[in-house]
């Protein structure tokens, strides 16, 4: 390699002060936490098949987990405090990342050609912001029911009938849904990297298995929306 | 066979630099890349003009002074399917057709200024070894072989990684500019090998703090270095080097500055 050394001392970049793996790691795990979330999440949209009544008993259970050793909503508050803090960390995380991967190439390529990255790989950081802004509408709609046709005070079952029947809603999810699905299959692969868990014998079967857990979540999570919108559940 | 290069010209690391279009023409295709930019730059030489600098050595494939982009690829890796992945010097013309436009670009990063057209200053990566890239053993004679025993595996992952020439590809492809492939060869490379052990901790926390300070950007674990590294190092050791830097933060080791 080439060895100069005029170029003396460099100032500190910014990104210098908490190290770039570290924040890696931080992306890491709270994309962990976020996941097991989803699985949960995934399995229990499915419940909307056995109709109404269990759909809203199920939603009513969720606020009563604990009980009552600890006030209603106890559980559902601290759940919700650690997603949020799981998803403040990971987009600290990923912004601060994303703006010292700027600052490394001001200059770009005029001629670029990519071999080895995927469209999962390329697309994880305007992916997330997508992802970041369907959360808010998604809370708005199904959680607050604010944004959602059957109004605030409607039972979580016809605010999920309501939505999703109205096909211009249904896609937003789908939309949202599929960048969730691309999300993962990097996020496994890269957390596990990340983590220091992955070899080249097992780079495979990372990679399998974060197509597959892509796949069968984003499916689990799509298969509600769009039987409500063609009419299987109503 | 005659061709078209569109070369990157920039007179130093101060002044803006553009593409310039030039013309060869009789080029062998028994030539490397390397050779027929000699070319070109002896009839710049005979036209009065400044020859395009790059940077050169051994043109074996072994020292890792040579690199630029080859139509968007560091060292033209992964632009043709029955080419091995290689340097720059050992990629030969016969890969190219008559008639073709070739893009060639220095190596772009921050951390990598240009000096003078092709030729990039990498002493960043240098500032990376002296950081962590050693061992503490004594020197002098040579130790008898059977005395440390180093089993097979290791010793064959540790060479796969110090096969790394230090050439800067990795940076050049990577999306983000970091150099993590380069840090995380020189880290498996000593770290398993018994006489690494006693820096493990501290090696892997400086090289990476001191990779953060040099302004390469983070790893995504997108694989393009991967892609294009001359030596085809492979994607777990940078999982390797993540597992190091979590035990030795764990352990409390912290980067010294």
């Amino acid at each position: 390699m080439v060895t100069v050394t005029h170029s003396g001392q460099r100032r500190t970049p910014k990104a210098a002060k908490t190290s770039s793996v570290f924040k890696k790691v931080v992306m890491a795990v709270s994309g962990i936490i976020l996941v097991l979330y989803l699985i949960a999440h995934m399995v229990g949209n499915l419940k909307l098949f056995a109709g109404a009544q269990t759909f809203n008993g199920y939603s009513e259970w969720i606020r009563r987990i604990g009980e009552p050793a600890v006030p209603g909503q106890t559980v559902l508050w601290i759940i919700r405090v650690v997603l949020l803090a799981a998803v403040v960390a990971h987009a600290w995380a990923a912004i601060s990342l994303w703006r010292q991967a700027k600052r490394a190439r001001p200059q770009q390529y005029v001629a670029r050609k990519q071999v080895a990255q995927s469209y999962a790989s390329r697309t994880m950081r305007w992916g997330g912001v997508i992802l970041g802004l369907f959360i808010v509408y998604h809370i708005l709609d199904l959680t607050l029911g604010v944004a959602n046709p059957a109004g605030h005070d409607s039972t979580p079952y016809d605010r999920a009938i309501a939505g999703f029947s109205n096909p211009l809603v249904t896609l937003v999810y789908v939309v949202a849904l599929l960048a969730l699905g691309f999300h993962l299959r990097h996020g496994v692969w890269s957390a596990t990297q990340t983590l220091g868990q992955s070899n080249k014998t097992r780079e495979r079967t990372v990679n399998a298995f974060a197509t597959v857990f892509a796949v069968v979540l984003t499916a689990g999570f799509l298969i509600p929306p769009l039987s409500v919108l063609v009419g299987i559940i109503e | 066979m005659n061709l078209k290069l569109r070369v990157w010209r920039q007179r130093s690391a101060a002044e803006k630099g553009k593409m310039v279009t030039y013309q060869v023409t009789d080029v062998s295709p028994d030539m490397s890349f390397l050779e027929m930019l000699d070319v070109l730059n002896e009839q710049l030489i005979l036209d009065g003009e400044d020859p395009v600098s790059f940077d050169h050595d051994c043109r074996e494939g072994i020292c890792g002074s040579c690199g630029v982009m080859i139509n968007g690829r560091a060292h033209g890796n992964g632009l043709f399917d029955d080419h091995p992945q290689t340097t720059t010097c050992q990629l030969h013309m016969r890969s190219f057709k008559d008639g073709d436009t070739i893009d060639i670009e220095p190596w772009r990063a921050t951390a990598f200024p240009v000096i003078k057209d092709l030729a990039v200053d990498r002493s960043a990566l240098d500032r990376i070894i002296q950081s962590g890239g050693y061992i503490s053993a004594p020197t002098g004679t040579a130790p008898e072989a059977h005395s440390i025993l180093v089993a097979k595996k290791d010793s064959d992952a540790a060479f796969d990684a110090a096969t790394c020439i230090g050439c800067g590809a990795c940076v050049a492809a990577c999306p983000n500019a970091s150099s993590m492939l380069f840090t995380a060869s020189k880290v498996t490379h000593l770290g398993l090998m018994p006489q690494g052990q006693p820096e493990r901790n501290d090696r892997v926390v400086n090289m990476i703090h001191q990779q953060d300070l040099e302004g390469f950007g983070g790893c995504t674990n997108i694989g393009e270095c991967s892609a294009s590294c001359p030596k085809g190092i492979s994607m777990e050791n940078i999982s390797r080097l993540n597992h190091d830097l979590l035990g030795a933060l764990r352990a409390g080791a912290r980067p010294k500055s």
